[in-house]
């Protein structure tokens, strides 16, 4: 063996070296970072976020507003785009005559509202700014029914806690599998948010009908809150005393995912 | 020369208070957490825009990964328009079994080290908040103890001796004797731009994404010129922080790394003596 040969042998063990002794540490990394424990500690901060937020947060504060000029010329469409679930797929192909929105559960006078019902109700448009989970924002003109008069009608009973909306969009899950009603799409919010001024049932965006790839035929807009929160293509809103019993019981489709049920962040 | 004597610089002094070692080291851990953590958050959307909202097709900074007609993968950032190949570091680089994988940033650089906004989440805010609790002890204990106003504002005569300051840092000239136990004008400027810009700046244009403090201080998308705006300041402060901790970390070497981690994990700094001056002025008197 040559010096050479020698000094590119080290190398080759120093790099080896080096490598597993990065690899252990990564894995060390990942022992902490996948712990159940930690885990559960690092969820303690989100009630501690929607405790000071709450706190800051007057119950009526709006979430700004913007002039027509600053519209997002092209608004991305995120989460489901195009549903191809059947009864969904029905919906669209005689354009939403037979879809009604039910209010129910712990309410005193349940509804059902055709689009056209909605549409007769008093309404009110807000330019606001969409921020999506992921980092980027597009701002948008909605038009829609305030939630706030709606659940006042329907009269909550007084151990109703949050609403929760149901979506006839399945996110993930292929249509024919065993699991489907595990990858239904839901958001659920607290009651400060049902009467917040700008909390609507959307059904215009930009002025015109609603889109298949945001919600078609009724969105929800609960603006001081990130984009998985402003549930499409909702079919039912149910009033309930607690979110345990709802799919992953932790209020969302994506929080049932990992993600924060207060998303005020 | 005797012990006694008023003209020499004490061997040891008691530099950082119980206080400032217990925030310096919660405070490491933090931007190092959040840092990490950060830059997988980042992987979710990995371009920078200005502006409340974004401008699809104006991207400040974008990170990409493209698949070549032979089925390669190319990492490329374009920043200002300029596109640069960065395979093996930005947006290609490989995963744990040596494949290349459309990733923003590698491995080693992302809490987890695989792609989970969720989680990465979870861990950022935790570590905001003890950034904002620890942060907020140090300076509201340390600006009643007037540390900051006493040994990190700089004084008139600072200011003057910045060129001089300059060019010792230039030549790896470390103070001795005296001189060693105050901080030098461009550390001073350097913590202070830490302790008084970058940090706080972390903290507001984090708060500026946040759309429930939108509501309550809008004053804050106002600020920052935007959400978008607020979200690309808070990455060029990120590595700000970083560029900061290598100079921290060369400097620490520089200037005698044992004396250096010692005097921050027990308080008490070695005062580097000067040899030859005190002999000198000795034989001139």
């Amino acid at each position: 063996m040559s010096a050479a040969d020698h000094t590119s042998h080290r190398r080759g063990w120093l790099k080896g070296a080096l490598a597993s002794l990065g690899a252990i540490a990564l894995s060390g990394c990942e022992q902490i970072t996948n712990s159940p424990t930690v885990l559960k500690a690092l969820e303690s901060a989100e009630g501690l976020t929607r405790r000071a937020q709450r706190l800051i947060l007057s119950p009526g504060q709006l979430a700004p507003e913007y002039a027509e000029r600053d519209i997002s010329p092209v608004f991305k469409a995120n989460g489901s785009t195009d549903p191809q679930d059947e009864a969904y797929l029905t919906h669209v192909a005689n354009g939403f005559q037979d879809w009604r929105l039910k209010i129910d559960g712990l309410v005193a006078h349940p509804m059902t509202l055709s689009l056209a019902d909605l549409r007769a109700r008093p309404a009110r448009t807000q330019i606001t700014r969409h921020d999506c989970v992921e980092g980027w924002s597009c701002i948008g003109k909605w038009t829609g029914a305030p939630l706030a008069d709606l659940i006042r009608e329907a009269g909550l009973k007084p151990d109703a806690k949050y609403l929760v909306f149901h979506c006839m969009d399945t996110l993930g899950g292929s249509a024919d599998s065993p699991d489907h009603e595990a990858s239904r799409y839901y958001e659920s919010i607290a009651l400060a948010d049902v009467f917040h001024p700008q909390s609507l049932l959307a059904y215009e965006m930009n002025g015109q009908p609603l889109g298949v790839p945001h919600g078609a035929p009724l969105r929800l807009r609960v603006e001081r809150h990130l984009g998985y929160k402003q549930a499409k293509y909702i079919e039912r809103i149910e009033a309930v005393a607690s979110l345990d019993k709802l799919h992953g019981g932790k209020g969302g489709y994506w929080p049932d995912r990992g993600y924060e049920w207060y998303a005020g962040i | 020369m005797s012990t006694s004597d008023p003209g020499a610089p004490p061997l040891k002094i008691y530099r950082h208070t119980l206080l400032t070692r217990i925030t310096h080291a919660f405070n490491a851990l933090s931007l190092l957490v959040l840092l990490l953590s950060g830059l997988n958050i980042f992987m979710a959307e990995p371009a920078l825009f200005v502006g409340q909202a974004v401008r699809w097709d104006q991207p400040v900074l974008q990170i990409s990964a493209l698949r070549t007609a032979d089925d390669r993968l190319i990492g490329a950032t374009t920043i200002g328009g300029h596109r640069f190949i960065t395979t093996g570091l930005l947006g290609v680089s490989n995963d744990a079994m040596g494949q290349p994988q459309n990733r923003t940033w590698p491995r080693w650089l992302t809490l987890p080290v695989y792609r989970d906004l969720a989680t990465a989440r979870r861990w950022h805010f935790f570590f905001a908040w003890l950034l904002v609790i620890n942060g907020a002890a140090y300076l509201a204990w340390n600006t009643w103890k007037r540390h900051i106003q006493n040994d990190l504002w700089p004084t008139r005569a600072d200011l003057a001796a910045i060129p001089r300051s300059v060019i010792d840092h230039l030549l790896l000239r470390h103070p001795v004797g005296w001189e060693a136990t105050r901080y030098n004008v461009l550390q001073k400027l350097a913590y202070l731009a830490v302790i008084v810009v970058l940090v706080p700046g972390m903290v507001l244009t984090g708060l500026t994404m946040s759309p429930g403090m939108d509501a309550a201080l809008p004053v804050l998308p106002w600020a920052f010129g935007g959400r978008q705006t607020a979200r690309t300041i808070h990455f060029i402060f990120a590595w700000s922080l970083v560029a900061f901790f290598i100079i921290h970390m060369v400097e620490m070497v520089l200037a005698g790394p044992l004396n250096e981690i010692g005097s921050i994990l027990t308080g008490w700094y070695r005062v580097p003596q000067a040899h030859k001056p005190a002999k000198v002025s000795e034989a001139d008197q």
